[in-house]
């Protein structure tokens, strides 16, 4: 296999910096890596793609000197690199970027750029030497960001801009970023691939882990796909497909669930007019008109901060609108009350499972019933029956395979898709008639999400409504029966998915073709 | 007399100067302790000890420097205990602090019940002489305010710009600002957050030390029980008023000291029909007022408070 990534790195013409060979890492009885070998070349991008717990991570805490192999060894620049050193990697010119960043917010930006790079005891500092040479780095990989601001007043892409400089302000000259753009909005994604090219193009060799497949497909010149530990593909982007990845990564081919076609039932959610008053700095909403029917998926696309968020807020009451009619099943909604919206039937899926979806140290069990816990059915006399907790916890856990936890297990620990699918099992519980889905998919791997999706299809066939915010849309052509999109706060008219497509959608997710943006339309086209 | 005599009298400004100069020593000190991510509530019973310590070693015959010296290396010793507690072990700083200003101030009060038992009033030393700078002391009114105090209080004066340029300017200052912010990032370049955290706090306690001792070998000459008197609990105040910048603790420190001043001369002449407790309030309601326009847009150093330890997220 070796050779044949060095026949790979010599037809790209490209001269290898980094080659692994025969990584093996055990825990215990766990093989996290098993016989890896990888080669990298000069100013070549890899994308390495994986499930999450396939490996990925623990295979470049060992090339970063975090972890140590038990078998393999590393070559940079063809010298060996002394393992379980990350002093050494760094020296040898490889720069990692978390995922988490470790910035101080308090400083400015060439103040957490320079920072451990003199030494500590030395009476000055040559800060002017170091602002030209970041802002040289800046100029020349096309990382602009102004190196005398704080890091507080910095977007999460300038944040991660910083991280960038910091490897590269080492010397790195190979870059490993762990899912960098899972923290970033879709316009940054692509100015943040731009920058990604440039690099390339400036000889810097790249290692991004990923696990969305159409990021992989935009931005890698190869890619790797680990599984469970093994390296399962290694070929050039070109010989790659969506499919074919997929299929890579979960080890058989993914049946992506298919939406059947249902016939609409009774309206449950309609909206008319309705505006609500944002707060300062707040996007506000802006005569929308919504009808919500049984089993039925509404779509609503746009880039997030186009209002989202209030019409999320509206539809769980959190808020209450300002103006316009807004009914649920009949009933006029005036006032701001979750607990009504609960009571009448409307389950929600919010957008940040860790800071609104689950109280993260409370137990799997516990979180199943937050919605329910004062009914009968888990409490008598103001005492919560403990036994029914634990065992509507097991069923839920085994009805919808939640995996890695126990009814106990605390749910902070669980991994993205099994805290989803606790939030999906709570609210599905509760046999909701509408239910609000705010970016359900959001940061999951394949294999979760198509998890997350299928659970959505089957409440809808059971007879609910569903509204279906999302930033994906090959996501909402897939699952919605409508899709709107949302512009600046105003709704534009739904259309049917069969005469939706992909152009028009983004096209009005940039603000053309809404009515009240037609004029741009025809100047843009 | 008049609150306007009072502003035009040189009395007043030197007094002014002179009380702020345990207040800028204890609040740079809380200062360092903070910006590395460490509250320091022993800062009350430091500055005891330090009072203590360096009385005691000039009334036992020492000389008045090697005394601020002793009482600096009480200082960072107990400075050392609490960061053993709140650092090594990741016990709630407040708690530690708290234990470590009963401690000190209950082990000051033994020890100089110990070594006097008989003494029913405190004896005394010779302590600091003002000092007229050369030159710069002739100076009309600046001279005298400025120029014509304890070597102590141009130390403290001294040590703004040289915190502020240790903080700011040396690699060693920003890893100590970056430990208060995101301890991560210092691990992350191989710089051992615990020790500089430790090393931190001991140079911090060190500084309220030497302002305790400034009472008792400068201002006056003997110590008391209860003389600091919540002047640590100010200087805590004070660091979030000076939004943790050496400059403006300097700022709070004169302005805290100024109210001081005019306290004690207002209450001397307006006690007639006001009662003098009001007086006494004043600079406390002053400084409140003060730190509530000050630190709306403080910026806490995101790590205070929050215990390092290796591995975790």
């Amino acid at each position: 296999m070796a050779q044949a990534q060095a026949s790979a790195a010599a037809a790209t013409g490209a001269e290898p910096v980094l080659r692994l060979s025969g990584i093996t890492k055990r825990f215990g009885a766990l093989v996290a890596n098993d016989a890896i070998s990888l080669g990298l070349g000069r100013g070549e991008i890899l994308a390495l793609l994986g499930e999450n717990g396939a490996g990925k991570t623990t295979l470049m805490s060992i090339l970063f000197g975090h972890y140590l192999a038990d078998e393999g060894e590393i070559a940079v620049f063809g010298g060996a690199l002394p393992p379980g050193s990350p002093k050494a990697a760094i020296a040898a010119g490889v720069g990692m970027v978390h995922q988490h960043f470790t910035l101080g917010e308090n400083l400015t930006v060439l103040d957490n750029i320079v920072l451990g790079t003199e030494p500590l005891w030395r009476l000055k500092q040559n800060r002017a030497a170091a602002l030209r040479h970041v802002e040289d780095l800046a100029a020349r990989f096309g990382l602009q960001v102004e190196s005398r601001r704080l890091v507080r007043d910095l977007s999460v892409g300038e944040r991660q801009r910083v991280e960038i400089l910091k490897a590269l302000y080492r010397g790195a000259r190979v870059l490993i970023l762990d899912e960098p753009t899972a923290v970033l909005t879709p316009q940054e994604v692509e100015s943040f691939f731009a920058t990604l090219k440039t690099m390339a193009a400036e000889g810097l060799s790249i290692i991004f882990i990923s696990h969305k497949l159409n990021e992989v497909m935009a931005i890698a010149d190869r890619v790797a796909v680990l599984r469970q530990g093994r390296l399962v593909a290694d070929f050039p982007i070109a010989e790659a497909s969506r499919e074919g990845l997929a299929e890579a990564m979960v080890g058989r081919a993914v049946a992506l669930p298919e939406r059947s076609r249902l016939e609409p039932g009774a309206p449950l959610l309609r909206m008319e007019g309705v505006g609500l008053r944002g707060a300062e700095g707040k996007v506000s909403l802006e005569n929308l008109d919504i009808t919500l029917c049984e089993k039925e998926i509404f779509g609503i696309a746009g880039v997030s901060g186009n209002g989202q968020a209030a019409l999320a807020a509206l539809i769980s009451g959190l808020d209450a609108p300002t103006a316009g009619r807004f009914e649920i099943l009949g009933d006029a909604i005036a006032e701001a009350s979750p607990g009504a919206m609960l009571k009448r039937g409307v389950g929600r899926v919010p957008e940040d499972r860790h800071a609104t979806g689950v109280v993260g140290d409370f137990t799997v069990e516990e979180n199943l019933v937050l919605e329910a816990y004062g009914g009968d059915r888990f409490s008598r006399f103001g005492f919560v029956k403990g036994v029914a907790l634990r065992r509507n916890a097991e069923e839920k856990i085994a009805a919808f395979d939640i995996r890695g936890a126990d009814a106990t297990t605390a749910t902070r620990s669980l991994s993205g898709g099994n805290m989803q699918k606790v939030i999906l099992a709570r609210v599905l519980d509760q046999k909701p008639r509408i239910i609000l889905a705010n970016q359900p998919t959001r940061g999951l791997d394949v294999g979760a999400a198509a998890a997350v999706q299928a659970l959505l299809f089957q409440a809808r066939a059971e007879g609910a409504g569903i509204v279906l915010i999302s930033e994906d849309l090959e996501e909402l052509l897939q699952m919605s029966d409508r899709i709107a999109v949302l512009y600046h706060g105003r709704l534009s008219a739904p259309v049917p998915v069969e005469e939706a497509d992909l152009r028009t959608l983004g096209l009005m997710m940039a603000g053309h073709g809404t009515a009240e943006h037609s004029d741009e339309g025809r100047h843009a086209s | 007399m008049d609150i306007l005599e009072i502003f035009v009298s040189l009395g007043f400004w030197a007094a002014l100067v002179r009380m702020a100069t345990p207040l800028i020593f204890g609040t740079l000190g809380e200062l360092i302790c903070e910006r590395a991510g460490v509250l320091n509530l022993g800062i009350e019973g430091i500055m005891t000890l330090g009072a203590m310590v360096a009385w005691m070693w000039v009334y036992q015959g020492g000389g008045l420097w090697s005394a601020v010296l002793v009482a600096a290396a009480f200082g960072a010793l107990f400075g050392l205990l609490h960061s053993g507690f709140s650092v090594y072990l990741g016990v709630s700083q407040h708690v530690t602090g708290i234990g470590i200003t009963l401690l000190a101030s209950a082990l000051s009060y033994f020890a100089f019940r110990m070594l006097l038992p008989d003494v029913t009033t405190p004896p005394k030393i010779d302590p600091f002489q003002p000092y007229p700078v050369p030159g710069l002391s002739e100076l009309p009114f600046l001279g005298e305010v400025l120029f014509t105090q304890s070597p102590l209080t141009y130390l403290a004066f001294a040590l703004v710009p040289l915190v502020a340029y240790g903080l700011y300017r040396t690699p060693l200052g920003l890893a100590v600002r970056m430990v208060g912010e995101n301890p991560m990032a210092v691990e992350a370049q191989g710089i051992d957050v615990h020790r500089l955290r430790t090393g931190a706090v001991m140079l911090g306690s060190a500084f309220m030390a030497v302002g305790g001792a400034f009472l008792t070998i400068s201002v006056f000459d003997a110590f008391y029980i209860g003389m600091i008197n919540g002047r640590g609990w100010i200087c805590v105040a004070l660091v979030i008023f000076a939004s943790w910048r050496p400059g403006k603790a300097l700022l709070g420190a004169l302005l805290f000291a100024a109210f001081e001043a005019l306290q004690i001369r207002v209450q001397q002449s307006a006690s007639a029909f006001i009662p003098y407790q009001f007086f006494l309030m004043m600079p406390y309601v002053l400084s409140i007022l003060a730190m509530i326009v000050m630190s709306r847009r403080a910026a806490y150093p995101k790590a205070l408070l929050v215990p390092f330890r290796k591995g975790e997220r």
